[in-house]
């Protein structure tokens, strides 16, 4: 154990080094809000693809959905269908979102929905949720970061706290150039370590056909549909729709997508990024060979199930099949793959803070210098705000953390993507649908104990449990559009300072 | 108009592949011991990820 422990901290030693570095690294007048929080806009193809790469599938990807396999089976390979709808989606809407930021100098989509519609309320709406939906997010980076110093034998708060430190510090000094860059070694350690265990796990286990042999056929598949009730087909099918439809909404996704130096890098990485979506699914599988190789039976990791979990079986599939070297690397790998998002998170909720709260309704007059100062500190505060919440909660079930998030982010989709198409709709309405949306989500939530999100729903008398986000999300585009009619019928004069041309 | 309608059928097919549950809802055939379910889906990946290269081409040659 002590070899790993030495291996990770060299590792994570190494991205720190590289997270500082990073300041000088396509230099930039850091006191800028679009160079700290957007690197400029100048990155290209590789970087983007780095970056969105390392954003997107994060600790989530390692811990959490392996860990929904392991303990539900079949529903938890959701995260593949997701993924797979997120790239056709980016392709479509996302280069207009950048060509009409480019044009306006839009760093936030809380910006853009203020210029759209000259609504500062909705853009205050668009932005609180932004940072409401990260901040879990957040959290569940840290608690990956928590399962593997576990693993390794380190327990307590203070671990964390000094990841904390490390990660506030660079990326206060070099903005989003820093997990830019650290996503570089990320990436390596990631395909290295899943290569490694999809070889080396199913040999030990006896090879794939004995490793899904071995389980229920309850886990295997999903539940059979009837007319009654669509059980866990509806649920799988929603929540992969929901999430897909979530994900590229979030703060961190926009804030990857508006740093490409070029619209033409967002497409070109919607056709390349999907590689990480084997990588994904593959670590998916992870969940099952665990099951298969029966962890949760070792007396050894009796305390981390207990400590975590679910959550703890992938920390536990490596410490029973890897040598102790190759137990450091994997375990670096997931903790650098949560030190990325994190750092990406917390300048996006920075920036949405500073422009679309600070700028908008504290210090109006604030200079470029100042605006950039709050962004830096605010992501201080973000990650604070993360600390507190892991340390405070029980770590189980991290994903469901982020299921809440997708509810709330998704409430956005009608101001923003919508938004992009047309501004038939009206703020007003617009407002009053986001508020349903969330009411209707909380709500829903709240009804299954804040444990779950698939609401089931039942419509001429069959059954059909669906993901509440995208319930919510129908109840939030009904009241948008029904509103949208009776405003657009009496409101005067709207002012959109977008052009047409703004958006090719 | 013709040639949106078709690229957004395009970009549909992959969702609506991996939407529609009860189709791979099974285990044979099986690869390597790898139900269906499993491997139709991750098979989906690299082909979506060939179909949004093939747009971006047509795309491209089209502006």
């Amino acid at each position: 154990m002590q070899i790993a422990l030495c291996v990770f901290l060299l590792l994570f030693g190494l991205v720190t080094l590289l997270g500082f570095v990073a300041s000088r690294w396509r230099k930039g007048d850091l006191t800028l809000l679009h160079e700290w929080g957007l690197g400029g806009r100048r990155f290209g193809s590789v970087i983007v693809w780095f970056l969105l790469g390392g954003d997107l599938y994060t600790a989530y990807t390692f811990i959490a959905v392996p860990a929904l396999m392991f303990g539900a089976g079949a529903t938890g390979f959701f995260a593949v269908p997701y993924t797979i709808m997120v790239y056709p989606l980016m392709f479509a809407v996302f280069p207009r979102l950048w060509s009409v930021a480019h044009a306006k100098g839009y760093v936030t989509a809380a910006d853009f929905v203020r210029g759209r519609f000259g609504s500062p309320m909705l853009a205050l709406a668009i932005a609180a949720t932004g940072i409401l939906a990260t901040m879990p997010y957040i959290a569940l980076q840290l608690i990956g970061i928590q399962v593997v110093l576990a693993a390794m034998g380190i327990r307590g708060e203070w671990p964390l706290i000094i990841a904390f430190i490390v990660l506030a510090a660079y990326t206060y000094t070099s903005g989003l150039r820093a997990p830019a860059m650290i996503a570089v070694v990320k990436d390596l350690l990631v395909y290295i370590t899943i290569a490694a265990a999809v070889i080396v796990i199913p040999e030990q286990l006896g090879g794939y056909g004995k490793i899904f042999a071995s389980l229920a056929p309850s886990r295997l598949l999903l539940g059979p549909a009837t007319t009654a009730n669509l059980g866990a087909q509806s649920a799988y099918a929603t929540l992969a729709l929901g999430s897909a439809l979530a994900l590229l909404l979030y703060p961190h996704a926009i804030t990857g997508v508006l740093s490409s130096a070029h619209r033409e890098v967002i497409r070109r990485n919607a056709a390349v990024l999907p590689a990480y979506s084997i990588a994904l699914g593959l670590i998916a599988l992870l969940g099952l060979m665990a099951l298969a190789a029966g962890v949760q039976n070792n007396p050894a990791h009796a305390e981390g199930f207990k400590m975590f979990g679910a959550n703890y079986a992938v920390p536990a599939l490596f410490l029973q099949s890897f040598p102790s070297w190759f137990v450091g690397v994997a375990f670096a790998a997931i903790a650098i793959g949560a030190l990325v998002p994190a750092a990406i998170m917390s300048i996006a909720c920075a920036n949405l803070f500073t422009r679309n709260i600070y700028r908008e309704y504290l210090r109006p007059d604030c200079t470029a210098e100042q605006e950039s100062r709050m962004a830096k500190l605010v992501s201080i505060l973000v990650k604070l705000g993360a600390l507190i919440f892991v340390i405070g909660l029980p770590a189980q079930y991290a994903i469901e953390f982020q299921l809440l998030g997708g509810i709330l982010i998704i409430q956005t989709l009608p101001s923003v993507l919508i938004g992009l198409y047309t501004r038939w709709l009206h703020p007003r309405a617009l407002l009053a649908g986001w508020a349903a949306g969330i009411a209707s989500g909380i709500a829903m939530w709240a009804s299954l104990s804040f444990a779950k999100t698939t609401y089931t729903v039942v419509f001429f008398g069959t059954a059909i449990p669906c993901y509440a986000a995208l319930l919510s999300l129908l109840m939030n585009l009904t009241v948008s559009v029904a509103l949208s009619f009776a405003f657009n019928a009496f409101a005067g004069r709207r002012t959109d300072e977008t052009v047409a041309t703004d958006y090719r | 108009m013709a040639r949106k309608v078709f690229y957004a059928f395009l970009l549909l097919i992959p969702c609506v592949a991996v939407l529609w549950t009860p189709f791979y809802n099974r285990v044979t055939p099986e690869i390597v011991g790898i139900p269906f379910f499993y491997w139709y889906q991750l098979l989906w990946i690299p082909i979506g990820s060939a179909l949004l290269l093939v747009l971006n081409c047509l795309w491209r040659a089209e502006h």
